[in-house]
Order: C-alpha cells, then structure tokens, then sequence
C-alpha cells in the first residue's frame, strides 16, 4: 500500500524534501508527496516533514495560516529537520518561536553559531551501519529529551538526532546529501 | 564523530544554507532597529549596509562596504541571518565581512566596483556568497565563480520592477529554451552566452538554475513581490521600498505575506489594503547611462 507524505510549505528547503522523499517512496506503488500549505492539505496523510528554513519565519506563518493546532494534533508521524527539529520540541531557547511541543525536548536556535561555523560531518547514527553524511546549516541542538525520547545521535555541543513514537528530528538535513538511509527507517516506523 | 572529518564551507554547506532562504524575504536595514523589525515581521535574513539603495544613488560618490561596527551592531540585534556587501572584486571587504562572521555576503553591483575585470573568487571563501544577474550567462559565470545563490540584478533604488521582470523572464526563458537541444548544440550554446558549458548542460538537466534564484533591485509593494515569485523566483530581496514607505512594518509584514501566498489573489489583496504610500520610485528611462548600476560586472 502506498505512504502519502507532507512537506509543510510555508518556507525553506521544501522542494528538496519533497525531492527526497518521492524518491525514497519510489519503491512503493501508489505512493504520493505533497506541498502542505493549509489546512485542507493534512488530510489523510501518513506522515508530514517539516523543512529547513528560518524557524522564526516558519512559526510566525503557521499561526497566520491557522496551521499550529492541526500540526500539534496531527496523527501522522513527524519528520523534522533544523528549522523543523526545533518547531518540534516542547522548549525553545527563543520566545520568537512557539514550539509544536510534538517531542519532549529542549532545543536551542543556532547552537552552532554563525554560517562559517556550520560544517559537515561523518556521524554515528543508532540503527545505522556506517556513517552518515549529516550536513549541519545553522543548526540547532537538543540540550536533553524527556522520558520516551530515543537519542540516535550526539556531538560536542549536543543531540542531533532523536525518535520519539513515529516521529523523527534531525539538527541536520538527510534531504540534502543524497543519502536516503533516514528517510527509509522513519517510513518504516510509519506502520503503514 | 571523527573530528578529522569535519568539512566546513563545501559547495553542499554554501548551496544549502541558500536552499534554507527560499521562499522568503531579505530586507535592506541600516541599523539594529530596523533589522529587529524585520525579524518581527518576518524575514529570512537581512543585509546589513550604510544606506539603502535609494540613499546610496542620492549620496553619489564611491559607495564601498558598510562600517564593521554597523555591521555587528546588526548581527548582535537579530537571530536571523545577516548578508553584507562587497564590491565587486573587492576580495579584501569580502574577507572582513567573512571575519565580522556575516552569514553570506553579496557581491554587489549597488556598491561602485573595485575590480572592473574579475569578480571575487568565491571559491576560496568558506562563507557562501549571493551575486548578481541579467541574464543565463551572468548567472552562470557567477556561478562558476563559486556564487551559492543568485539574484536577479533589477535596477536596485528605484522601486521601479520593470527591470527585475525583464531579467527574470530573461533568465526563465533562457533556460526554456535549452529544452531539446542536443549536447552538441548546449555546447554550442554556452559558447555564444560565454558560460561553461557543463553548467548550461546542468541547467537544461535540471530546467532550472543549478543554485537558489531571488529577485532584487526595484520590489517596493506586495503585488510586486508576488509577481516576481509567479515568474519563478525562489524569493525576494526587498532594498529601499521597506523602509522608504510611509509604513516600513506594514509594508514589511505585507510583502511576507505575499511571497508566501505568492498565488492566491485574495490573500494579496487583503495584505495590501491601506498600507499608505510606497517609494516613491524612478522612471527608468530618466536615468542617465551612469547611474544605471545594472550594468556593472558581467
């Protein structure tokens, strides 16, 4: 049976994610992926990612496009990078930013510092055989997660990546590297 | 992690931190306050200089890099990222922009040349670097040059959109138009719009320009906006018709709006209503050949 999957709209690395995501469900007949722009738009999905982008901006226009209740009661498993990881989390650094409190954790904005510090690194992911190949842009970390959150991986300054339930958070960006090994392992916690 | 892994400032790093800016707006500011209003309005980023556009063509004379001081004293009042200018082949500017830890710097034809035969090579910066564009071979150029993000040019400090459309039909249409040719003839084709030939083949791979393309140079209103974003920018850059308005919050809570419902009509009317008086603007044709800025770098 084919997954249908979300990409929230609004700003960011939107067609990257939908870009990756057709291409991980490739395998799948009947699959789809969309741009979620309303409200309209997260009925019957399985799954919604959460892009990339300035979380700033992202929370300020979910609250103006009346998407911040449908997103925090969506049934659907979450997939959250950066500008995602930190909508996602309970607590924020940043009162700019009102959280989906979706996963039980602390985030901090920009936990690296500015662009010249964001970087590439060869990560060790829990459930993974070899490194991944996580690209951090401005990113954020979790500084610690509540009961029933998994952490899949740390670095110096913090978690980068985390499971709680269905959902998935990343502080760097699986869409990006071409290297699609997240992606499958969130669609097949899916359930579907 | 293997800490002798670490890569900072590779083409995915550069590209992707562009990546992250689409669908947004970019907002000229000249000091800590205004760039705090456009974070609260909501702005991907902003570019921190001495004097918006318009100023800068009032002001005459050499217009060079903004103070450092200014440009920290912007970076301290926001979470956002902040851009910075350079003039074109001015390496050294580039370099304290990179030092004062801009997150991306432009390279600018609003600020008077330094180098009128080379651009900056971009590929020895860790920070990414936006540029300037009328046409496919431009961009292309700048993109060879390690440019991560490109922007058409417009004629920046008019509030006049004419030239912002005409370059982006310019650039769409010239990448149109690289369907169906055959390697031979893409090859052929990068020769008459003196650009490298792999990158025209990846443009007609990709229908579309290998990094992030914004509009600039000329957006003052919503409608504006919205119409560069239908013509297929991937976002805006708004210079002097924010803070030239007779009201810069508005206007700049309005113009997010729009790029954000770049396609629905209704949304950009309600967020134009009563936003009193844009930039005033300038009829391009009453420009004298030196005061056009478009034209500098090619």
């Amino acid at each position: 049976m084919g997954v249908k999957v979300g990409v929230l709209a609004l700003q960011g690395d939107v067609a990257e994610h939908i870009t990756a995501f057709r291409e991980a469900l490739a395998d799948r007949p009947g699959s789809s992926v969309i741009p979620v722009r309303k409200v309209a738009d997260l009925v019957d999905l399985d799954a919604l990612a959460i892009p990339g982008g300035e979380s700033t901006t992202i929370s300020r226009l979910m609250g103006k496009n009346g998407l911040y209740d449908p997103i925090a009661e969506f049934e659907g498993g979450i997939f959250a990078t950066c500008a995602g990881m930190v909508l996602i989390a309970d607590r924020v650094d940043d009162p700019r930013v009102r959280p989906l409190a979706r996963i039980p954790m602390h985030v901090d904005r920009n936990a690296f510092g500015r662009q010249v510090d964001s970087r590439e690194a060869m990560l060790e992911v829990a459930g993974l055989a070899e490194p991944f190949r996580a690209i951090f842009i401005r990113a954020p970390v979790a500084t610690d997660v509540g009961p029933g959150v998994e952490v899949l991986a740390r670095i110096p300054e913090g978690i980068v990546a985390v499971r709680s339930g269905r959902h998935m958070a990343f502080a760097f960006h699986p869409e990006l590297g071409g290297d699609l090994r997240l992606h499958r392992i969130f669609l097949d916690g899916l359930g579907v | 992690m293997k800490l002798e892994e670490l890569r900072f400032g590779t083409e995915l790093i550069k590209r992707g931190f562009a990546s992250m800016q689409k669908g947004g707006v970019i907002m000229d500011v000249v000091n800590a306050e205004q760039a705090q209003l456009a974070e609260e309005a909501g702005a991907v980023a902003v570019m921190a200089l001495e004097r918006v556009p318009a100023d800068i063509r009032a002001a005459g004379g050499v217009a060079r890099m903004a103070d450092p001081q200014k440009i920290v004293e912007i970076i301290d009042a926001v979470s956002i990222p902040v851009m910075g200018k350079a003039r074109i082949g001015h390496f050294v500017e580039a370099q304290i922009l990179e030092a004062l830890g801009v997150d991306m710097v432009d390279e600018s034809e609003v600020l008077t040349p330094a180098d009128e035969q080379f651009h900056i090579d971009k590929t020895r910066f860790s920070v990414p670097f936006v540029c300037g564009a009328r046409n496919l071979g431009e961009a292309l150029r700048r993109v060879n040059e390690g440019a991560a993000m490109i922007r058409t040019k417009g004629e920046a400090g008019t509030g006049n959109v004419v030239e912002a459309v005409r370059h982006m039909r310019a650039i769409m249409g010239e990448i149109r138009s690289l369907k169906g040719l055959s390697s031979q003839e893409l090859v052929d084709r990068a020769r008459d719009i003196e650009a490298p030939a792999e990158l025209v083949i990846e443009c007609a791979n990709l229908g579309r320009l290998p990094v992030v393309n914004f509009s600039a140079g000329g957006i003052a209103t919503p409608a504006d906006a919205a119409l560069m974003m239908q013509l297929g920018a991937d976002g805006v850059f708004v210079g002097s018709g924010i803070f030239k308005s007779s009201n810069p919050e508005a206007t700049a809570r309005a113009i997010v709006e729009a790029v954000n419902h770049y396609d629905d009509a209704k949304v950009i009317a309600e967020v134009s209503r009563g936003l009193g008086d844009a930039m005033k603007g300038l009829d391009i044709h009453m420009l004298r050949a030196e005061e056009v800025l478009q034209t500098r770098g090619r």
